[in-house]
């Protein structure tokens, strides 16, 4: 039997979203912040799905809880709170009914048990793909620096390759 | 860390627009890869890729891709459902990037069952 693992940050963020587009949103944004004076990742994942009531957001990171009838939670967020954990981070969830969900995880930058970002682009492209009609938003930030990808940029043709 | 380049984003730019063409004509067939968790954490990433890979090495234009939901069978997971115009859905299961490359071109492009990593006929509800 193959091995199964989230072995890189860009696993639990798609896992995080795929939650995000089960629960129906049109939008969803991706934020990483590195900071490394603070030796701090951030990974902050919003998006405009239909909430979670505040009984909900309490169980959702238990692995033994789930809502099968949107697909909101389940292992996904209790493997991306371990995640964390093990690397000096934590996560937080805040959701309201008809308004969406924001999951927000930190790591140690520095841990050596923070799993590696990974391979944003595969996740990207597959979230893009398969679900053209939704509006997704990457933002990356390091030390100062920032750049976004916007998929209706992507899409309309609005976005140019940067003369270099 | 890995960055994004700029050749990922013309990559995401050229199978989108592929992509978008796709979606105003009639496809021939849709491909549904199961993104759950345990299909995640199991590779359905690169069952993806290799699925996109392939449309791309073949010039294949109606052909749809998505994703759902786990489908219930974590232990035999990367799993994807082909469906192809006026046929039942087959679902495919334990995938590598190898067998979904043989699928995509003797299912989805030939139109002939690979019974040996079909698991049944039939779609269950992801929504």
């Amino acid at each position: 039997m193959r091995g199964f693992a989230m072995e890189e940050l860009s696993l639990h963020i798609l896992d995080i979203v795929e939650n995000s587009l089960r629960a129906g949103a049109k939008t969803v944004e991706v934020q990483i912040n590195e900071d490394r004076k603070r030796d701090v990742l951030e990974i902050e994942i919003r998006d405009d799905g239909g909430g979670m009531d505040a009984s909900t957001v309490e169980k959702a990171t238990d692995p033994f809880f789930t809502t099968k009838s949107v697909r909101r939670v389940g292992l996904g967020l209790s493997l991306f709170e371990g995640a964390a954990r093990r690397a000096g981070g934590e996560l937080s969830l805040s959701s309201k009914p008809g308004e969406g969900t924001t999951v927000k995880a930190t790591f140690q930058h520095s841990h050596i048990d923070r799993q590696p970002l990974g391979d944003m682009a595969k996740t990207l492209t597959t979230l893009i793909i398969s679900n053209l009609a939704v509006h997704f938003r990457y933002i990356h930030r390091e030390n100062g620096c920032e750049y976004q990808i916007d998929s209706k940029q992507l899409m309309d043709g609005s976005w140019k390759e940067p003369a270099i | 860390m890995a960055k994004l380049t700029v050749e990922d984003l013309q990559k995401i730019k050229e199978r989108a627009r592929r992509t978008t063409l796709l979606r105003e004509g009639a496809g021939r067939a849709k491909v549904t890869v199961h993104m759950g968790t345990c299909g995640i954490a199991a590779g359905a990433r690169n069952i993806m890729d290799a699925l996109l890979e392939a449309m791309e090495a073949q010039d294949v234009t109606d052909v749809i891709l998505t994703t759902s939901g786990g489908a219930g069978l974590c232990s035999r997971e990367p799993m994807a459902t082909v469906e192809r115009v006026g046929e039942a859905p087959v679902k495919y299961i334990e995938l590598t990037e190898n067998k979904i490359r043989k699928v995509f071109m003797e299912h989805v492009m030939g139109g002939r069952i690979v019974t040996e990593y079909a698991l049944a006929l039939g779609s269950e509800q992801t929504h």
